[in-house]
Parts: structure tokens; sequence; C-alpha cells
């Protein structure tokens, strides 16, 4: 079973970082990574740039508009995902818990939609 | 429906239900569909004469109920022949030795990814006898709304995939733990609230004692084993008291001044059974509690109570469960061991913790009640007044806030 690990933290804590401190945590992602490619857990993943690049769309009555900024304000951004394979909840859970910023933030688990004959 | 069959579709229904569910893969929806259909077709069946393996027939029954649906969600879907279920082992042999799925259906219930007030519906409504609408009496919530909240849990376990499994070594403490805050709670809805239903009240206190007894059953021999007897023993003797802790008012009746006749001694005695091999097993929380109700329970008068001994029980708690109501309870058992003025510097040390919790101040009034400082144990009780929510614990405070207050004052 596939579930989508989203990684909230608050930006401004990485702003914050020394950069030694902040490399630490780097290395522990690369590694993290590297660990679950190995043991095949791995599907995808990537780190996002700040929300203050993102933008909203939403389309009403056919009329798109786009606003600046995340969809809902919030102390954590979600700043990266992993895609990772698990066989239930219970080893999800274990790997979403590797993730360093699970330290610092926290990750959102979600089961990925079976999609029939995909 | 005899009597008979309807008792026995009752007793049964939870392990039937359990060994479904593994089949159904962790679909209670389609499982509960499936034991259903299973028991209207032995209504049936047993017209004449039920089975001599009544259990066997109905999980082989519930079984082949629940691999028909799934069969035709799949025609329905058209998935390749390659994929459909694998055909059951049917053979008689098996069905000698049902396995007995409950335990795993416990965990999965009480899985920590699943809220806490889902975690309680679904357990009584699975593992329990009860009807979502006596759920929903027991919990003061509407008969649609409790509905929604089992849907929405069975729901979750399927779509996020919860696993329907004993959990691994490293997680049995931690999830069994989990399984028992589940049954301590359901039992406390059911003893400590004074509001709602009396009946239902009742039912739930037995749901938990009997949940309470399945899992020391199951449960394989260790440490969680150990603190599950705890929990059950606490229980047992909790509830060995249902009978004496009202007066004919509706009134509480404090443990000191119970008709101790009036206590279940068959119910006390298999609880004390309990108490050494939890204490021995690991003298976890519900095992050191359980200790202290059963040398309340011991002691035949309230005078013989053995507070030293209780005091030095509350003092491990406290190391092993740190609380301030933990330590109220140890103020209070060295006040009883050796005199209120023993006890009230120990309690006057928890105001910060505790100076908004009307028992601190209950409990503060009665050890200055019992020095004669009247005037001092009347403003505690009424701060305990103050802040007291339940309608017995306030006649009792204004019963001993009259005993204190000189009649000139009144």
């Amino acid at each position: 079973m596939q579930y989508l690990c989203l990684i909230y933290d608050n930006e401004k804590i990485w702003a914050d970082l020394s950069e030694a401190e902040s490399g630490r945590l780097f290395g522990e992602y690369m590694q993290f990574t590297q660990d679950i490619k190995a043991s095949g857990h791995y599907l995808g993943g990537n780190a996002l740039q700040p929300v203050a690049t993102a933008t909203t769309v939403r389309v009403r009555d056919g009329k798109t508009t786009t606003t600046d900024g995340p969809f809902a304000e919030t102390r954590e951004q979600l700043g990266g995902y992993y895609l990772i394979e698990a066989k239930d909840l219970d080893e999800a859970t274990r790997i979403a818990a590797r993730i360093p910023s699970a330290k610092i933030g926290s990750i959102e688990i979600r089961p990925v939609m079976a999609t029939p004959d995909a | 429906m005899s009597h008979g069959i309807e008792a026995l579709f009752r007793a049964e229904r939870a392990r039937v239900l359990a060994t479904t569910i593994r089949v159904t893969n962790g679909d209670f929806e389609l499982a509960e569909e499936a034991v259903q259909e299973a028991f209207a077709a032995a209504v049936e069946a047993w017209r004449d004469a039920v089975p001599v393996e009544p259990r066997g027939w109905l999980v082989l029954a519930a079984r082949n109920k629940a691999i028909d649906a799934i069969r035709r969600r799949v025609k329905l879907r058209q998935i390749v022949a390659a994929e459909e279920p694998a055909e059951p082992a049917t053979a008689a042999t098996e069905l000698v030795a049902v396995p007995d799925d409950r335990l795993r259906l416990m965990f999965t219930c009480c899985h920590p990814a699943l809220a806490p007030e889902a975690q309680i519906a679904l357990t009584l409504r699975t593992l329990g006898g009860l009807t979502t609408e006596e759920i929903a009496r027991a919990f003061l919530a509407t008969p649609a709304t409790m509905a929604q909240r089992l849907v929405r849990a069975k729901t979750k376990i399927k779509g996020a995939r919860i696993p329907y499994e004993v959990p691994e070594a490293s997680q049995l403490p931690e999830r069994t733990d989990a399984v028992m805050r589940v049954i301590y709670l359901v039992f406390n809805e059911g003893y400590a609230a004074t509001a709602g239903d009396a009946w239902i009240r009742r039912d739930l206190t037995a749901e938990a004692i009997r949940l309470g007894r399945l899992l020391v059953e199951l449960l394989p021999a260790s440490d969680g084993r150990a603190e599950a007897m705890g929990l059950l023993a606490l229980m047992l003797l909790h509830d060995s008291r249902r009978d004496a802790r009202t007066d004919a008012a509706g009134d509480l009746v404090l443990l000191e001044d119970q008709d101790r006749s009036r206590w279940d001694r068959a119910q006390i005695d298999e609880a004390l059974a309990l108490v050494p091999p939890a204490l021995v097993g690991g003298a976890g929380p519900y095992a050191l509690q359980a200790a202290i109700a059963a040398l309340h329970a011991s002691a035949p008068t309230a005078a013989e109570t053995d507070w030293p001994q209780i005091a030095a029980l509350f003092a491990r708690l406290a190391q092993r469960a740190p609380s301030p109501v933990v330590a109220l309870n140890y103020a209070v058992a060295i006040a009883m061991a050796h005199g209120p003025a023993a006890g009230l510097p120990h309690i006057d040390g928890l105001e910060p913790q505790l100076a908004g919790y009307h028992l601190w101040h209950a409990a503060r009034a009665d050890l200055l009640r019992r020095l004669g400082k009247l005037r001092e144990a009347g403003a505690a009780y009424r701060e305990a007044l103050r802040l007291v929510g339940s309608e017995p614990e306030r006649r009792f405070l204004e019963r001993r806030l009259a005993e204190v207050t000189p009649a000139s004052a009144r």
C-alpha cells in the first residue's frame, strides 16, 4: 500500500538554525532517503521551496482566480513529502517517525487512494 | 428466535466477528454483514437441532458469506480471475480448533491512530455486546452521531490499512497500555459518573470487567498480562462496593461509612487472588491501585484499615505514575496512618498544582476539621463547594460545612 508522508514544519525554525545544525539535518535527510531506498520503501519524494513561493488557484463558476500564498495560514508549512510503500499503517508510521523533521515538526501520513486498473 | 439461540449468538458474536474480520482482511463493515447473515441462516438451519459445534458452524457460515460478497464485488469490478480471493480451506478438521482472533480485534479497535472516543465506541460495539443505541445512550450522544463515529473509525481502519494483528513485541507494552486505558475508561464511565441512565451504566461496568477478563485470558504470559490482572482486580474491587456506595436517597456514602456486609464477597475473593501475581509480575499502576483497593476490601472495619501499608503503596504509585492526585491520596493516607497533623503539610505542599481541584480543598478541610480548626475548615469547605461539579458531592460537602459552622453563624 502506498502512503504519502507530508512533512510539516516551521520554516522559521529552519531559517534560525546555525549552518552547522542545518547541515547536520540535511545530512540526516540524505541518510534517511538512502536507507528507505535500500529497504525498498521509497517511491518518490521532494523538498519544496518556501511557502513564500506558493500560489493558490481556485475555479469558481468557470472563473479562475489565483492568490499569493498557501491555502491555509498555519504555524507549520508543508515543506516536502515522501511517497512510500508500506505493508500497513504501523509500518508507515515507523518509517515516518524516522523522517528528520518529525523531531521539529510533524508528519501527516495519508494513504494513497487505490485506483482500479492502475 | 428461542432464548437459547439468542444467548448463544450474544456469547459468540465477538469471536465469530473477530475471525470473519481476518477473512475480510480488516473490512469491518463487510464482516459485520456476513456475521449478521450467518446468524440469520442459523436461525433457519437450527430449527430442529443446534449443531455439535455451533461456533464452528457460525464461523464457517460467516466466512462463506464474506467470500461470496467479496466475489460479487470482484465480479462487479471485472478483475481477472487470478486476483480472486484464495479458496478457503473448508476441511472439517480446521473447524475443530477455531482460532481466537479477539485479541487482534482488541488491538485494532484500540489503535492509537483512531480517535480515543472512536476506540471506546468500536470496542464496545464489536467486542462488547452493546448496540449503537446503547453506546450512544451511555455517552450521552445521539444514535446518529455514534453511528457516524463508528462508520468513520471503520473507514479509517480499511482506508489507512490499520493492521489486524497483535503488535510486534517491541510495541506490545505500549499498545497493551492503550487497550487497558480504553477498558478502564469504559469502567469509569459506568462507575464514576452519577448522571444518566443507571441501567446502562451498570452495563458499562459489567462490560469493562468482561473485557478485562478477556484480556487476561488472551494475552501471552508477560509483564503486560500481570498488569492486565491488576486492572481486572481493580475493577472487580471497585465494583464489589456498588450496592454500598450510595444510600436510599442516591447520596454518596464514604468508604469508611459503608455497610461492609453489602460488599460483593465473591467478587472481592476473585480479585484478591489476582493481586499477588499482578504485583510480582511488574507492580504497574493498575496492580498498585488494585493492591490499595484490596487492603480496603480486606479490612473488617474502617478503623482496622492498614493505612501505613496503603501509604507505602501510594508512595510506590507516585514513583511509578506521578500525578498530583496520587500525591494527594498519599497525603491522605499519611494523615490516616499518623494523624491529621502529619498529613496536613503534605496536603499544603500540593496547593500550586491542586488549588483548582475541589477534592484538594475537601481533603484539607477534613484534616482541619479533625484538628479542631473549625473556622479554617469552614473556609476550605466553602472553597470546595465553589469548585464541586456533581450534586451528591455538593450535598455531602454542605453537610460537612454545617457541622463545622457554629449555629450562631449559620
